[in-house]
């Protein structure tokens, strides 16, 4: 197949070369992050930013369109009684529920992202991955969070799975790709910081933690190995690559002290929705009520707050 | 039995440096006399330059002292008593030649040979019984142990000619040490003597270095030298105690001061000795993978 | 690792909101007096001094200056407590009292924070979650030991040594005070502490917390004032102990001072420790552990890492992530919860951390700074690095005190190891690598006496800190800082 010969002819980055990583010395790193207090203006601002950066999901094996339908609504009409507000990035679907996203968000301009490659265990052959892949595209997604073969890391396959990264990115054509590591089941710290070096070379946009399935998901321990991993390629080729982390974010709070991470680790030029993401589903919410308490002063319920 | 027309041949004592048994660069040497003014021998009157040389080689040899295996510690201060005690009659001779009865001179070197045992003992204890694994509140790994402090100068006991160099050298480089030592002053016979004991003991070159001369000339250089880590000093002088504590200063060196102890008791020697001249290290390492 | 080209921007943007912790919690009289024999008395000769904030120049409070006959009212004080009462409590309740302490501390630990910032302009990030908490622990953990000092020391039975006369610097002040105070109290001493003149805020709050405690009159005696109130307290004829922490100067002067009266002493004094940075290390918790290492409290650590030691191979890649991070650090108001470094503690220190900063560049060094903006009023440092220096240079040899780093490379294991070592100072030591054998070699022969490897700067009450060499004598924290307060004697 030609997609494989091209894969082949592409260098494996030197993993040997990726540095080391100290738990510790992480777990103390985002303990600072945290003691950042992020008061009034700064506040109004980050949960703004949050909310334009949450790409708003749903999957499950119970996904209707009708489901589907009603958090595009969401998507566009995140509070209409609060004027002024961004809308979010991106609503998130499994690829045979693209179509009524697609609909549902005609006119506007809420990207389309798709999960692919056998979402969420990625254990299938190559060419059904690729076939879920354009099937994505073809529907009308433009974003493909694609998972990597997590067994074959493991193994010690590296090759494969930069391959297969590769043939992925190949056949979403225009499509923004998303590398899910799923962090949870990589175990060490070390290794989130080589899938993600290896994700990157293979062509990656973005590369995201978690595919919400597997616990733990996003933690800011391994949001913060992968913003490194990003500065140190960026630093090395010049290219950005975005940022995803996805899963178990529910609180305004915790995404305000991801923001804090991503400013201090990455700088100003990543603080938007096309560097950085939150796979979310009731993250939106909670940011909402926490806007409106910086604006009535009172604190919120959520019964005020549409559930979709 | 010597035939009656036998001249004797009398020792020459020499100082004891680097493994080495050389004469005092400075030429000078002091009349060691008995009780009728008649001379038992001359001893070196060491000068500031054979302290230097001695500081120069204790330093030399610290490093890899303190390497050597806390066994092989013991085993050579085990060494040093077996040799001690082969050699018993000898020390016994010297004292009584200084003045001791031929009772007491017995029964301080039979103490010295146990003395030496006692530390060599000690060798691979004390670590266990002076470390810590402290239970930080962090995920850290966190534990303290003894290290030798370095170079340590003695000014030996001026009242015995042997036990209290002894009690003094013995637990200082069972910690791995390297010492420099003043023999005392009215009776610096033995010391020489023990340190002839030492090089037949694979005690290395300048772990134990042995002058002999005067206290009024020695102490401040055992004091003040800058690369000397830690001063001994083990009489109860005002002066010297305040004239050694000054001039440590210079460098903050620790200064151990042994006063009014009597070194033949066995209740002199405890493993707080071998920590007078230890530091205390601790390390912090993260629990993480 | 080529040099990197493409840098990372952290102005701009969003930004964070002043962040002021509130003040209106704290009780801060406008005059303090010596606190003796339980009660706060005024100095004989009335003299006051002020106490200002550094990171504004404003007063404080104006806080009694002490005497030789003031300290000697507060000796007798602590003598009669000590032979009338403590020595004769029985050992758990000595330790009970010490417990309390700890409580009231933690109480008031927001209050204690405020003013630790307030008066020694360490940022209050530091003081909330650095200096309160560990000196509250710090009397938490030696309360324990107060009736079970048999089982510290085989063999032997420990015996307090009576009054101890304690000078504390002005970096970690309460903290300081506690690492005096708590094993002193533990093992049956009564003390006479003596403040730096530039912080003596925390430790007359403290003694607000040891009368509220209930503690009898005079075991804890505060003295505040400057150099000469505490040349009065050391060189006190009836004072069985001195504990100093500062400079390894004034370290020597009080040993001499000392000689031949038989008081015990302990001193903890300078550093200039080596942070060595191998090319396996996990490089960027190294970065974070350099940063840690040096601007943490300004600098103004003892056992800060002060000198950075690089292996050649990642020397730029190592420097250019320390510049990078250095641009993230906020300097500025100490009671904003948000910043990372707060003012220099006094116009006198900034003056020395300045004129390094002229020695370093007058002697071919390479001077970099934060681009942080610094306030105009107070005194104030950005961090600095320099680089394209030696051993020989003095900013690599002498204690500077600040958020100055000097920055060497090397090439093998023992030039690490040689360069490390080369300094006459022995307190602390850095080593990172990812190789366990290397660690070990590391940190075996480092000669100091708190070898922090893949971390910097920890503190814990349990861990036994003080250096080798001229970096000071005696241990504190532990179970070996008990050595400091007792006679041992046989059983």
């Amino acid at each position: 197949m030609s997609v494989h010969a091209v894969a082949k002819s592409l260098p494996l980055p030197d993993l040997a070369r990726v540095p080391t990583v100290d738990e510790v010395g992480v777990d103390e790193r985002v303990a600072r992050f945290q003691t950042r207090s992020i008061k009034t203006a700064s506040k109004l601002e980050a949960l703004k930013l949050v909310l334009s950066m949450i790409d708003l999901t749903t999957l499950e094996g119970q996904d209707t369109p009708g489901k589907v339908r009603q958090l595009c609504q969401k998507a566009i009409h995140l509070h209409d009684s609060f004027p002024g507000l961004p809308h979010v990035a991106a609503v998130c679907v499994y690829p045979s529920m693209v179509e009524v996203a697609k609909r549902a968000l005609q006119g506007t301009d809420i990207n389309i992202a798709s999960v692919a490659t056998a979402f969420p265990s990625g254990m299938s052959s190559r060419a059904v991955k690729l076939d879920d892949t354009r099937m994505a595209v073809a529907a009308g997604a433009n974003e493909i969070d694609m998972v990597i073969s997590r067994g074959k890391f493991l193994a010690g396959d590296y090759r494969y799975v930069f391959d297969e990264i590769v043939a992925v990115k190949e056949a979403c054509g225009g499509a923004h790709l998303k590398v899910i590591l799923e962090t949870g089941e990589l175990g060490t710290l070390d290794r989130v910081r080589r899938a993600s070096v290896l994700a990157m070379h293979a062509g990656a946009d973005f590369i995201k933690t978690s595919t919400g399935k597997i616990q733990p998901a996003a933690t800011m321990q391994v949001t913060l190995v992968m913003l490194l991993a990003i500065r140190d390629y960026y630093v090395e080729t010049g290219r950005m690559v975005g940022m995803k982390p996805a899963g178990g974010i529910s609180t305004a709070k915790l995404a305000i002290h991801y923001l804090v991470m991503l400013r201090e680790t990455l700088g100003n030029a990543w603080m938007s929705p096309e560097w950085f993401r939150f796979g979310a589903s009731s993250l939106a919410n909670d940011v909402l009520m926490q806007i409106m308490k910086q604006t009535s002063g009172y604190y919120q319920s959520a019964d005020y707050f549409s559930k979709d | 039995m010597a035939s009656a027309n036998r001249i004797p041949v009398d020792k020459t004592y020499k100082i004891y440096i680097d493994g080495k048994f050389p004469r005092t660069e400075s030429g000078r040497y002091l009349s060691l006399l008995d009780k009728k003014e008649k001379l038992i021998a001359n001893v070196c009157r060491s000068s500031r330059k054979d302290f230097r040389n001695a500081v120069l080689a204790a330093r030399k040899a610290q490093a890899g002292w303190a390497k050597a295996s806390a066994y092989l510690r013991g085993q050579i201060l085990y060494r040093i008593a077996e040799m001690l005690e082969g050699r018993a009659e000898q020390f016994v001779a010297e004292l009584t030649m200084q003045g001791n009865t031929r009772r007491r001179a017995e029964k301080e070197v039979a103490t010295a040979i146990d003395r030496l045992i006692y530390y060599a003992g000690w060798a691979d204890k004390y670590q266990q019984v002076f470390s810590s694994v402290n239970p930080v509140s962090s995920s850290h790994f966190n534990f303290s142990v003894l290290e030798p402090t370095g170079v340590v100068s003695i000014i030996a006991p001026d009242d015995s000619g042997l036990i209290g160099l002894v009690s003094n050298v013995a637990p200082a480089i069972v910690g791995g040490n390297t010492v420099v030592v003043l023999a005392s002053e009215a009776m610096p016979l033995c010391a020489i003597s023990f340190a002839e004991v030492l090089h037949a003991s694979d005690v290395p070159a300048g772990v134990v270095n042995v002058l002999t001369g005067l206290r009024s000339e020695l102490t401040e250089q055992f004091a003040s030298h800058m690369d000397v880590n830690a001063v001994a000093y083990t009489d109860s002088d005002q002066t010297t105690a305040c004239r050694v504590q000054t001039l440590a200063a210079e460098n903050i060196k620790h200064v151990v001061a042994r006063e009014a102890i009597d070194w033949s008791s066995d209740s002199s020697a405890n493993p707080y000795l071998i920590r007078d001249t230890q530091e205390v290290k601790t390390t912090w390492h993260p629990i993480g993978s | 690792m080529a040099t990197p080209q493409n840098k990372l921007a952290f102005d701009g943007g969003w930004d964070y909101d002043p962040a002021p912790e509130s003040t209106d919690h704290i009780k801060l009289q406008k005059r303090y007096e010596l606190f003796i024999g339980g009660e706060f008395v005024a100095p004989g000769k009335g003299r006051y001094f002020d106490s200002i904030n550094p990171a504004n120049e404003k007063k404080l409070a104006r806080v009694a200056d002490a005497d030789e006959a003031d300290v000697d009212r507060a000796v007798q004080a602590a003598r009669k407590a000590y032979k009338g009462v403590w020595s004769r409590l029985p050992a758990k309740e000595r330790g009970k009292y010490i417990f309390r302490i700890a409580r009231i501390m933690q109480e008031r630990a927001r209050e204690f924070a405020a003013i630790e910032s307030l008066d020694g302009g360490k940022p209050i990030r530091e003081s909330r979650d650095v200096d309160v908490p560990l000196a509250a622990a710090h009397f938490f953990y030696y309360a324990g030991w107060a009736d079970k000092l048999e089982y510290a020391f085989p063999g032997r039975r420990a015996r307090p040594l009576g009054v101890a006369g304690q000078v504390i610097p002005w970096n970690f002040p309460l903290l300081m005070a506690a690492w005096k105070i708590a094993p002193a109290l533990a093992c049956g001493n009564t003390v006479v502490l003596k403040p730096a003149e530039t912080t003596p805020l925390t430790a007359l709050k403290l003694a607000e917390v040891i009368a509220d405690a209930g503690l009898p009159p005079g075991v804890v005696n505060i003295v505040t004032g400057a150099g000469k109130t505490g040349a009065a307290l050391v060189t006190h004829p009836d004072i069985d102990k001195v504990a100093f922490t500062g400079s390894t100067n004034v370290g020597r002067i009080i040993q001499r001072a000392l000689a031949g009266t038989g008081k015990r002493y302990t001193l903890e004094l300078g550093g200039k420790a080596a942070n060595v940075i191998f090319e396996d290390a996990a490089i960027d918790q190294a970065v974070e552990g350099i940063v840690n290492g040096i601007f943490f409290n300004q600098g103004h650590v003892c056992c800060a890492g002060s000198r950075l030691l690089v292996q050649e191979s990642v020397a730029d890649e190592v420097i250019e992530k320390l510049k990078s991070r250095m641009e993230t650090l906020i300097v500025g108001d100490p009671m904003d919860k948000n910043t990372d470094i707060g003012a220099i503690n006094s116009a006198m220190q900034l003056e020395k951390i300045e004129s390094y900063l002229k020695i370093g560049a007058d002697e071919g060094g390479e001077m970099h700074q934060s681009s942080a903006r610094l306030p105009s009023k107070g005194y104030w440092c950005a961090p600095t690095i320099f680089t394209n220096v030696a051993q020989s240079n003095r900013v690599v040899q002498e204690e500077i005190f600040g958020p100055v780093l000097a920055i060497q490379t090397f090439r093998t294991f023992d030039e690490a190891l040689t360069k490390a070592n080369n300094t006459p100072y022995g307190l602390s030591g850095g080593v990172w690598t990812d190789k366990g054998a290397k660690i070990f070699k590391m940190t075996q022969g480092l000669r100091a006496g708190v070898i922090w490897a893949n971390t910097f700067n920890k503190f814990d009450p349990t861990s036994p800190f003080g250096g080798y060499k001229e970096s000071g004598v005696g241990r504190e924290g532990g179970l070996h800082g008990l050595d400091a307060y007792v006679r041992l004697g046989a059983e």
